[in-house]
């Protein structure tokens, strides 16, 4: 697609989510506030894995801290404003990032994957076992904040709030991605070695866009304790990590658009396979529909739904698919 | 601590540790020599304790019962599973990224979990040991130890030197360290690796089933399991070293005793320990203590 026809299937997509709620009742505003939260994590993972190559198993963790902190750091008072509140809950994500990043980045392949996981695993131990934030049974948010007046708890505010901020980490990350320091990111993903040969430090550029990357998921654990007005230890399970890899993957890699697409499919998913109507008394087992379709996905789609009408045209003119040349690491 | 606690404390982490060697070493073997990462393999650990569990009966009613019996028939369910499933699924992750490998294990983990919440329900269960192996010993004047754990760790050691002797010193081991080395010449020679990776991933998991099954009357049996186990397994392997078997030995004794020890002299950071410790070794070395 050109650039023309890519800007204008964005700016349609975020028309008809700020339409949504024109026709929507509460029920479809909690789901569709939730899938965007999904899809501003969805964006920050793609910064690592889609744009600098980076797989990062350990996104949860920095979801995880934002929420807790907008829980923690909003204390027990009244409605605190949302104007420092929540750029603390992203420096504390951040914060986080910055340290996991240091350590982990002096890994590589498999091992990157493994140290990420571990680490996010050792945030979520630290919230299950230690008292500090209310142990497994999690902590409530004593009274949602304050933007400038407006009441974060009401759920149509929440709504607007969230898609204002999607909107904005969009646009930052095409911009970014089209700066100096994102050609760099994209060089470090076809060519690290060559990278350096030309006379990058890649190290500092990888640490910073996993510095940037666990920020903008800390923005979505704020929004997302918020919203429910509750955390609790399972915000930073692993399924979330692996969730999120599943939805780039599903949208496509190596495009913006494709974490947008893939967070909205994976919720569709996971509806479709929640549903009672559907499926009976199997319902309750809907992990089971996810995970075949997460393996179907993987051996038939492995440039997500953003490749397939590509894949169909390579399938019709009998051509040999172009293969992953784009997202090879 | 005194002495006594302190040793029943260092039996405690030995088969703790030999324990989660087993799991990790399949887990290094099968990405030392195929290159895949499988997050699956915490779930295999999770099918044989819960094989442990609904095996028991079953097999005491056809074959008259026993504890042996019941592992066979894990072992050889196991053996079958294994290679069923890389010829379904694994067969075709050796070519592909790892990032796709890490998706379609991951979604097979959610296929087993819910597979065993069909079949054997979400609740938690324990497992008696057999009888014979189910008394303690005296250690010192009051403390005692129960004779299974020791029983857990003979049989860990047992594979452990099973594992190295087939590697070490057979035909089959020689071929399946010359394949790890180059898949192309070996199949070249006139050797099916296909077949030989079949083999090497169905002993993969039916050692980290028979690690399920004979750690199911320490552990119980719960949902969730396998993934806890996955978890550490990959700390073990981080700081092992990806594909070596020695280094996952020791990687995974120190855990073992980072852990139990932790969990006596520092109950509140016990959760954590284990990642700090994988923390300060990969300061100082980021790929592991042996590099395979």
């Amino acid at each position: 697609m050109s650039l023309s026809s890519r800007a204008g299937f964005v700016v349609a997509v975020f028309t008809l989510l700020a339409l949504y709620p024109l026709v929507s009742g509460s029920f479809g505003i909690d789901l569709v506030t939730k899938t965007m939260i999904y899809a501003i994590l969805a964006l920050s993972l793609e910064l690592l894995v889609g744009s600098t190559g980076l797989v990062c198993f350990g996104q949860a963790a920095f979801f995880g801290i934002g929420a807790y902190g907008a829980v923690l750091l909003a204390g027990q008072g009244d409605a605190a404003s949302a104007l420092w509140l929540l750029p603390a809950c992203v420096a504390a994500a951040a914060l986080y990032a910055l340290a996991v990043g240091a350590l982990s980045l002096r890994t590589r392949g498999v091992y990157f994957i493994m140290v990420t996981l571990a680490f996010a695993q050792m945030a979520y131990y630290v919230v299950h076992d230690t008292p500090l934030g209310g142990g497994t049974d999690g902590i409530y948010l004593n009274q949602a904040p304050q933007l400038a007046g407006l009441d974060l708890g009401r759920p149509l505010v929440m709504y607007g709030v969230t898609l204002v901020l999607l909107a904005a980490v969009f646009v930052f990350l095409a911009l970014l991605l089209r700066s100096r320091f994102g050609r760099a990111l994209a060089g470090i993903r076809v060519n690290e070695q060559r990278m350096r040969a030309t006379g990058f430090s890649t190290y500092p550029y990888k640490l910073a866009a996993f510095t940037l990357s666990g920020g903008i998921a800390g923005l979505g654990g704020f929004l997302f304790a918020v919203k429910d007005g509750f955390v609790n230890p399972e915000l930073m399970s692993w399924h979330l990590s692996g969730a999120l890899l599943v939805m780039i993957i599903l949208g496509g890699l190596g495009h913006l658009r494709g974490a947008l697409i893939g967070a909205f499919a994976f919720a569709l998913l996971q509806e479709l396979f929640k549903s009672e109507a559907v499926w009976g008394p199997l319902a309750r087992h809907w992990n089971l529909g996810l995970g075949l379709t997460i393996i179907a996905t993987v051996a038939l789609l492995p440039r997500g739904l953003v490749g397939l009408p590509q894949q169909w045209r390579d399938a019709l003119l009998g051509r040999a698919p172009r293969g992953s040349a784009e997202t090879a690491p | 601590m005194d002495i006594t606690t302190f040793l029943i404390q260092l039996l405690n982490a030995l088969q703790y540790g030999l324990l989660l060697f087993l799991v990790a070493s399949g887990l290094t073997l099968i990405f030392g020599i195929m290159g895949v990462i499988n997050l699956a393999h915490g779930s295999f650990y999770m099918i044989g304790a819960y094989m442990a569990f609904a095996l028991a009966p079953p097999v005491a009613a056809t074959f008259g019962g026993g504890f042996f019996a019941t592992l066979l028939v894990g072992v050889l369910l196991a053996v079958v599973l294994g290679y069923v499933l890389e010829w379904v699924f694994f067969s075709y992750l050796y070519p592909r990224e790892h990032l796709q490998q890490v998706l379609m294990t991951y979604g097979l983990i959610l296929v087993f979990e819910e597979l065993r919440s069909i079949l054997v329900g979400d609740d938690v269960h324990g497992v008696k040991p057999p009888e014979w192996l189910a008394g303690t010993l005296p250690l010192g004047d009051v403390m005692t130890y129960p004779v299974y754990r020791l029983f857990i760790s003979a049989v860990c050691l047992a594979l452990a030197l099973g594992m190295w002797f087939v590697f070490a010193r057979t035909r089959l081991g020689m071929m399946i360290r010359a394949g790890a080395n180059n898949r192309e010449m070996v199949q070249s020679l006139g050797i099916d690796i296909q077949f030989l990776y079949r083999v090497v991933f169905a002993a993969g998991m039916a050692i980290a089933v028979l690690a399920g099954m004979v750690a199911a009357p320490v552990s119980s049996v719960y949902p969730g399991m396998g993934n806890q186990v996955l978890i550490v397994c990959f700390v073990v392997v981080v700081i092992g070293g990806i594909g070596s078997v020695r280094g996952a030995l020791l990687a995974a004794l120190l855990i073992g005793a980072v852990d139990t020890f932790g969990k006596v002299l520092l109950p509140q950071a016990a959760g954590v320990l284990v990642y700090v410790l994988m923390a300060l070794i990969l300061l100082w070395k980021p790929d592991g203590l042996f590099r395979a």
